[in-house]
This record gives C-alpha cells, structure tokens and sequence, in this order.
C-alpha cells in the first residue's frame, strides 16, 4: 500500500516535461527584455547627462540634448490626457452604470474593444485628415494631442469599466435599497472604490502615448525644431520621433546617442509604470472585502 | 389569552384561506399565541394578481398576497419557486434588469407602487430592504447609518443631530454597547452578525415602515442567526416585517403568519402555527415534512 506503481512514475515524467517547458517558455519571454535594458543601459548609459537632458540638439543633432523633445513628450501626453481621461471616464460611468443592458449596448462595447486595436498608423492618418486639415488646426501640438486621445480613449474607457465593475453589486443594491439615485451611489461608493484601478489604467495609458511615434508625425511632431513650442498650435519635437530621426535619418551620429534616448523613453515609461504600480498596491492595501 | 378578534379579521382569514364555509378563528385553541395583538390589522403590503416575467420566464402567477401592519410575516417555498421575487418587487429594485416586466398590482399602505407618478426613492424610504449577504457599504460605521438618513434628509445635518441619529439606530439593533467606542472603525471588519445588525440599522434613520429581509441569516450562523431573529421580534410591532426564508423552522419561530409558495404561486397564507399544524394543501404539507424542497 501506498507505494509508487508504474503508473505514478509515468504520470511524474509527463507531469515533469509539462513544467519544464512552461518554465523555457516564461524564460524565453523574459529574456529579450533583459536584454533589452541591459544594452539600453550599457550603451545608452554614457550618453545620460545633465547636458542631455536640458540642451538643444546641435551639430545637425549629432550631439548636444534632448530637451525640446522630452518637452514636447510631456507637452503631447499631458494635453492628450486632458481630453481623454474626462471623456473616457464619462463614457465608461455611462456604459457601465447607465446603460441598458441590450443589443446597442453590446454593440458600443465591442466597437470600443475593437478601436483600441486600430493600428496607430491608421489613427495618424485619421488625425491628419480630421484635425489637421479639416479643423484647421495644422500640424500642431494641438491635432497630434487631439491624435492620441482618440487613439488612447478605449483603453480608458475599457480600463475604467472593468474597475467600475469590479466594485461589488451588493453596495450599489444597498444604496439603491435606502433611495440613493443612481449618481449618488456612483459619487459616494461606487468611485471611491473604483478610483484605483481608474488610477492604474490611465498611467498605462500615458506610458503606451509617450512611445507613441505614427500618430503624430503627420499632425504635430517635427524632426528638428531650433525653438521651444509658444502655444499649442505650435509644432513641437517629440522623444519617439526623435529616437526614430537620429537613429536611421541622420548621417554620423554617435552611436550612443540613439541609446540614450532610448534609454530615456524607457526610463520615463517604467517610472510611469512602477508608479501606477505602487499606487495600486497602497490603495488595495486600503479597501477590505 | 384568548384572540378577540373583529368580525372583519374573521372574514379576512376566511378569505386568505379560501375557506368561507367555516370559522376559522377561535377552532384552533393554540392560536392563542399570538404575543402582541396588533390594534390595527390595516394591511401594509397588498399585491393582486401580480406575476412578473424576467424576460420570456415568468416567475410570478396572479400571486394575491397580503401582510398586515406591524406583523412578521415569512415567505417559504423551494429555490425558484419566486420568493424573493416577490419581495423584491415590493420596492421595485426588480426593475433594474432591463428585462423585467411586471402585471397587476402591488399596493404599500394603500397607494399602488407601480401607478405612474410614484417616485422610486420615496418607495424605498418606506420599504426598507435587507440581503441575504450582509452588505455593509464600505466605509465607517458611522457614515454606513448616516448614508441612508443624509440621502432623505436635504439640509445639512449638524454633528450633534448626526450623533443622536447613529446612537438611537444602534440602541435599536442592540449594537450600541459593542460598537460605541469603534464608530469610526471601517464596517467591513465587523463580525456577519454585527454587519446584519448594522444593515438592519442604517435603515431605520430612513424611517421605514415595511423592512424586507431576503433570508437574512442565511450567511450567518446558529447563534448570530438566533441573534437576528430576536432582534426581529423586537422590531416587530413598530415596523411590518417581510422575511423570505429557507429555514422553516426560523419561519415557524419567527413569524407571526407565513405564506407557502410554489412554481410562482402563491398556495397557502395562514397564521404561522396554523400554517405548520394544519396545513391545507398537500404541497404545503410535504414541504414543511421535507419531502422536497
């Protein structure tokens, strides 16, 4: 009794082949992103300075900083959340906590799931006819922000339901049970409880707009610009394209160089990552049940 | 103690019970046990001829059912057989699936509750509702009594007035030694037991007239249950009391009449003790014996 059979062994070595190739695989897919960083780091690293971060590219972008373009980087981003978040937000309460749950709703939903897979390139092209030309609004900071939020509003929205959703029916049932309207039980329990996640998805959102590139080389991003952006219908560069620029357009670059803005774009991407992670850890840490 | 009893009451058992033929008080020498005797018997909740459809489903047949006022009245029957349906269409949270459709009446103290006009929160300031999960919003216990009592109380409440508020709730539902100290403390980390009780007491600030319970201590167990029920029985009198159960014996110690219901119909309403000695229908007998269900 109780001892190994034939059997047994034979389920121990499939048993045992299964775990190792699912363990090859998951090492398989971290390595190229360590690979990745490490000659980011390695390459990129001496490039990195003070100078870098806040000089104008000189010598036909050959050498000098980065500056307009990490400028323009922030400038494209915060704008682009400004008309994303509170539209995608809206929107998703809308969705989630309003409508009906019948065949247009199913329709809305899957049009959204289905625009956050529109290829960026195809976006770009959509910014340029609608808000470049059409609004007039030229290639600007202005149409290539306008770009973005259109490209990056379904995983707003997509992101806030699924947290909206995950906040338990049983407290919306309690509020409506005592006569709360529907925005009063939004307004004090569902949001306060759904923020995190909201948090979470709209800084993902804002590192995936920072790398962006196709959608705003038509509508508002410039390869080189001697001067800073005045206003919004100004062009600006941007750290993407210039990553793109300086490494296959223009001739004696330093080869470090492209490694450093490299470097800096995923710098700024995982440090807006490890944000939203923190943040969603301290506010689950928060909430109880 | 003897029952007295109106002639109207009498007529109105005979009707619930469908029997005109023979009297029905005064036969059964148990029925003396009725604790408090309600001066007024006007009736709370009233439905004719209700059925309800979810979709192409229908839970509810013509259900004609009546509660009297400041009774405890329980709702047994197998799973399905539209119990809570039942409930739950007497404040209307039914409708919040786009899918239910609802035919014939359901009358709250009089005023019928699906006539156009009738404002849905006002509904439920006077129908209050408890879970069979109890559901504590999460936030302090303080802000779970005073959520209902802000929402129906438009102008800003002084500390003070807030104060008396939380206390005579708690005092109601014997919590306030237990939770005065921890009134700031988050209500999700209370025990099932007091999490029901604070259910049951950020409603009565609202002050309602109907609680509904939806199996209320199903979640909890035997001696958090037998604490719910005694709590109850002190609300009753003050407050009519709808409670839908799975526990026959909680509906035979716990309510003052019951009513038995199958396939979505409503089959038999008596008093409680009658209910379970002499049933009048042989599905109500089988399932009190437990034959199925």
């Amino acid at each position: 009794m109780f001892t190994q059979t034939a059997h047994n062994v034979q389920n121990y070595k499939i048993e045992g082949r299964w775990r190792i190739l699912f363990l090859v695989m998951t090492a398989l897919l971290i390595l190229p992103v360590l690979i990745i960083l490490t000659l980011l780091i390695v390459r990129g690293g001496p490039a990195i300075s003070w100078e870098f971060l806040t000089a104008f590219p000189i010598k036909g972008m050959t050498a000098g900083g980065v500056f307009p373009a990490l400028l323009g980087t922030i400038y494209l981003v915060s704008l682009a959340l400004v008309f994303s978040v509170p539209l995608g937000i809206a929107a998703a309460i809308y969705l989630s906590e309003y409508a009906p749950d019948n065949v247009m709703t199913r329709i809305i939903n899957l049009a959204i799931i289905n625009l956050a897979g529109v290829p960026s390139i195809v976006h770009a092209l959509f910014g340029l006819g609608a808000f470049v030309i059409f609004m007039e609004f030229g290639t600007s900071i202005l149409a290539a922000s306008l770009t973005l939020a259109i490209m990056t509003l379904p995983v707003v929205i997509v992101a806030t339901k699924e947290s909206l959703q995950s906040v338990p029916q049983a407290f919306r049932e309690a509020c409506w049970s005592m006569g709360a309207t529907r925005w009063q039980t939004i307004r004090r329990i569902v949001l306060p409880n759904a923020v995190s996640g909201i948090l979470t998805g709209v800084i993902l959102e804002v590192s995936r707009t920072a790398g962006e590139t196709a959608p705003i080389m038509f509508t508002g991003a410039a390869f080189f610009l001697p001067f800073l952006p005045e206003s919004v219908f100004d062009q600006t560069m941007a750290l993407s394209l210039h990553l793109f620029v300086v490494a296959t357009q223009v001739p004696n670059v330093p080869h470090d160089l492209p490694y450093g803005v490299a470097l800096l774009l995923v710098a700024i991407v995982l440090l807006m990552n490890a944000l939203s992670i923190g943040f969603r850890v301290r506010l689950r840490n928060k909430k109880k049940w | 103690m003897d029952v007295p009893k109106t002639l109207e009451q009498q007529t109105m058992w005979r009707g619930v019970l469908g029997d005109s033929s023979q009297p029905v008080s005064g036969g059964n020498p148990g029925s003396g046990q009725l604790k408090v005797e309600m001066p007024n018997q006007a009736l709370a909740i009233e439905t004719t001829k209700l059925s309800l459809w979810y979709g192409t489903f229908q839970a509810l047949f013509d259900v004609d059912f009546q509660v009297k006022q400041g009774l405890v009245t329980s709702l047994i029957g197998p799973s399905g057989c539209g119990k809570s349906t039942l409930l739950r269409s007497v404040n209307r949270i039914n409708e919040r699936l786009g899918y239910v459709r609802t035919e014939g009446k359901v009358e709250v103290l009089g005023h019928d509750i699906y006539a156009p006009g009738v404002d849905l929160t006002q509904i439920r300031s006077q129908v209050g509702m408890v879970f069979q999960r109890p559901n504590p919003l999460p936030v302090t216990i303080r802000k779970n009594i005073l959520f209902g009592y802000h929402l129906h109380t438009p102008r800003p409440t002084t500390k003070s007035e807030d104060d008396a508020v939380i206390e005579s709730a708690l005092k109601e539902v014997l919590l306030w030694d237990d939770l005065k100290d921890k009134l700031n403390a988050p209500a999700i980390n209370l025990s099932l037991e007091q999490q029901q009780k604070l259910c049951i007491a950020r409603l009565l600030p609202i002050k309602p007239t109907v609680l509904l319970m939806d199996e209320p201590c199903s979640a909890l167990d035997p001696k958090a249950t037998a604490a719910i029920e005694e709590l109850i029985w002190g609300l009753r009198g003050e407050y009519t009391i709808l409670i839908v159960t799975h526990n026959m014996a909680q509906a035979r110690r716990a309510s003052d009449e019951c009513a038995f219901m199958l396939m979505g119909k409503m089959v038999e309403h008596s008093k409680t003790e009658d209910l379970f000695v002499t049933p009048e229908h042989q599905e109500t007998a089988d399932y009190i014996e437990g034959k199925f269900g």
